[in-house]
């Protein structure tokens, strides 16, 4: 069956919107919240985005765009330039060689799934920039963020379950 | 054997883009102006959306804090009446220094401080974040703001611009751990550098180990470089415990709104100096004695100039403070 031109834009329009999200939401996670300390540790959200895109539809979220991801969070952020882009990537491969494991679990598992993954990649973050920076740098903002990120994860999992069914579609 | 290549081409698209990751990290330890470029740059093209989404959150917590306000209006008000009386006092005390500082710096022949030159800007960014302490404003090299320029509230000392775009500059946060600024402790004025460290509290250090320190002082720039000049508030002490010493910003980095961006233009007083048309701002005592000497035989009476330099203030005739003069820190 030969899809129209409108049908094939509607299709790229939902394909895109995966990556541009998982953007949308770097770019929203610098926005000043004008609450204390809440920028300190707000969700790493992009990373509960690739998690979740790799898990479900990993042809909508291919591993450059992680690494996209990670580089423009690194621009915008301030961190070491490419530190986010290696986490992501990294994550990305976690997530979609174990996918197989993950799929049709519970929702407790995939929480602790992440739970792990998160833990790992707050550990490679902050040993990355230690070594850029060549001295142990004090690690505890880091440690609170993952807890508001795996913490969040179930608010933050509904969004993108609604964004999923409602506008991407299934494969 | 399809499905072979397949696997094989993903694992090697992982291998090139966590190379390209160690690559991405090699230049920013390489070159970090050229990567401080590309972040505001990009900064500066997305700076209209940040700023529209920032408008909103700000005017949310405008309300939030109003409202809270409202709350206790009779009892702020109250506190501000004695507030207002008491600063009321204090005016009257600065505008009668200022014009004393005024004459003894005539007197002394003092080079005056550079001219500082404000912008004023609106916070759009606060990436926050573990690793990097700063903001971006919506202010940039349209407005003259440059690289090193320093950013200032009402409270104190927020940081300097790391580097500035058309429209955007990133403000590198006092707290974050490339920041270091020159710094003067307490009322011996003990020098110190206070290095942040990504903690909410940056820790003082090259502090002499004679001085003593104690929790409540007060840190300031010392303006010892170039980098600052001196005596703009910037903390308090809050902790002292073997060696380590940590200090609690006046400026809390969430409340952030609106930041003054300041120009204290020290290279242009250089490049003035170098053109001879100001003098030595190095060595201004080489004509102090001669000049001192004749001015003071003129203003101070006899029996002023014999009871010595404490009196000197009393007689020295006070100018009607300007209205709206300002007050230099």
């Amino acid at each position: 069956m030969k899809r129209s031109f409108w049908h094939r834009l509607d299709l790229l329009a939902r394909h895109v919107v995966p990556v541009s999200l998982a953007f949308a939401l770097v770019l929203l996670s610098t926005v000043p919240l004008r609450v204390p300390l809440l920028n300190l540790v707000f969700p790493a959200l992009a990373l509960v985005s690739i998690y979740y895109w790799t898990l479900y539809r990993p042809d909508l979220m291919p591993p450059a765009a992680a690494f996209a991801i990670g580089l423009a969070d690194d621009v915008l952020s301030g961190a070491p330039f490419g530190v986010n882009a290696l986490v992501f990537v990294l994550i990305h491969a976690a997530v979609n060689t174990q996918r197989g494991f993950f799929l049709g679990k519970s929702f407790a598992i995939v929480w602790l799934g992440f739970a792990l993954l998160a833990g790992a990649a707050f550990t490679i973050a902050w040993l990355a920039v230690s070594a850029f920076y060549g001295l142990l740098v004090n690690g505890t903002g880091a440690l609170l963020q993952a807890g508001t990120t795996i913490g969040c994860l179930p608010l933050i999992w509904r969004l993108l379950v609604q964004c999923h069914l409602r506008i991407v579609g299934q494969a | 054997m399809w499905n072979a290549w397949k696997l094989l081409a993903t694992w090697l698209t992982y291998g090139v883009l966590v190379l390209a990751a160690g690559a991405a990290m090699l230049l920013g330890k390489a070159d970090a102006v050229l990567v401080e470029r590309l972040r505001v740059q990009v900064a500066d093209v997305v700076a209209p959306i940040l700023e529209s989404v920032s408008r909103p959150v700000d005017r949310a917590a405008d309300v939030v804090a109003s409202s809270r306000r409202l709350v206790d209006l009779v009892e702020e008000n109250s506190a501000l009446r004695q507030e207002r009386e008491h600063l009321l006092q204090w005016e009257a005390v600065a505008q009668r220094l200022e014009a004393e500082n005024a004459q003894l710096r005539d007197l002394l022949k003092l080079v005056a401080e550079p001219e500082a030159r404000f912008v004023a800007a609106r916070v759009v960014a606060d990436p926050g974040g573990a690793y990097a302490h700063s903001l971006l404003v919506n202010t940039g090299r349209r407005d003259g703001v440059e690289k090193g320029q320093i950013v200032l509230t009402g409270e104190g000392l927020v940081g300097r611009i790391a580097a500035s775009a058309n429209r955007v500059s990133r403000v590198l946060l006092i707290s974050d751990l490339n920041s270091r600024v020159p710094v003067a402790v307490g009322e011996g004025r003990a020098r110190a550098i206070l290095a942040g460290d990504n903690s909410v509290y940056p820790r003082l250090i090259h502090l002499d180990p004679d001085e003593t320190i104690a929790a409540g002082d007060q840190v300031v720039t010392s303006g010892i470089t170039d980098a600052f000049p001196p005596g703009l508030p910037v903390g308090t002490v809050v902790s002292v415990q073997h060696g380590d010493v940590r200090v609690a910003p006046f400026v809390k980095q969430s409340r952030v709104e609106f930041v003054r961006v300041v120009d204290h233009r020290l290279p242009a007083l250089i490049d003035d100096f170098l053109a001879g048309r100001t003098e030595s701002p190095i060595l201004p005592q080489l004509q102090l004695p001669a000049a001192a000497n004749t001015q003071l035989s003129v203003s101070a009476p006899a029996e002023a100039q014999a009871e010595g330099a404490a009196a000197l203030p009393a007689v020295i005739p006070l100018p009607v403070p300007r209205p709206g003069g300002r007050i230099r820190p």
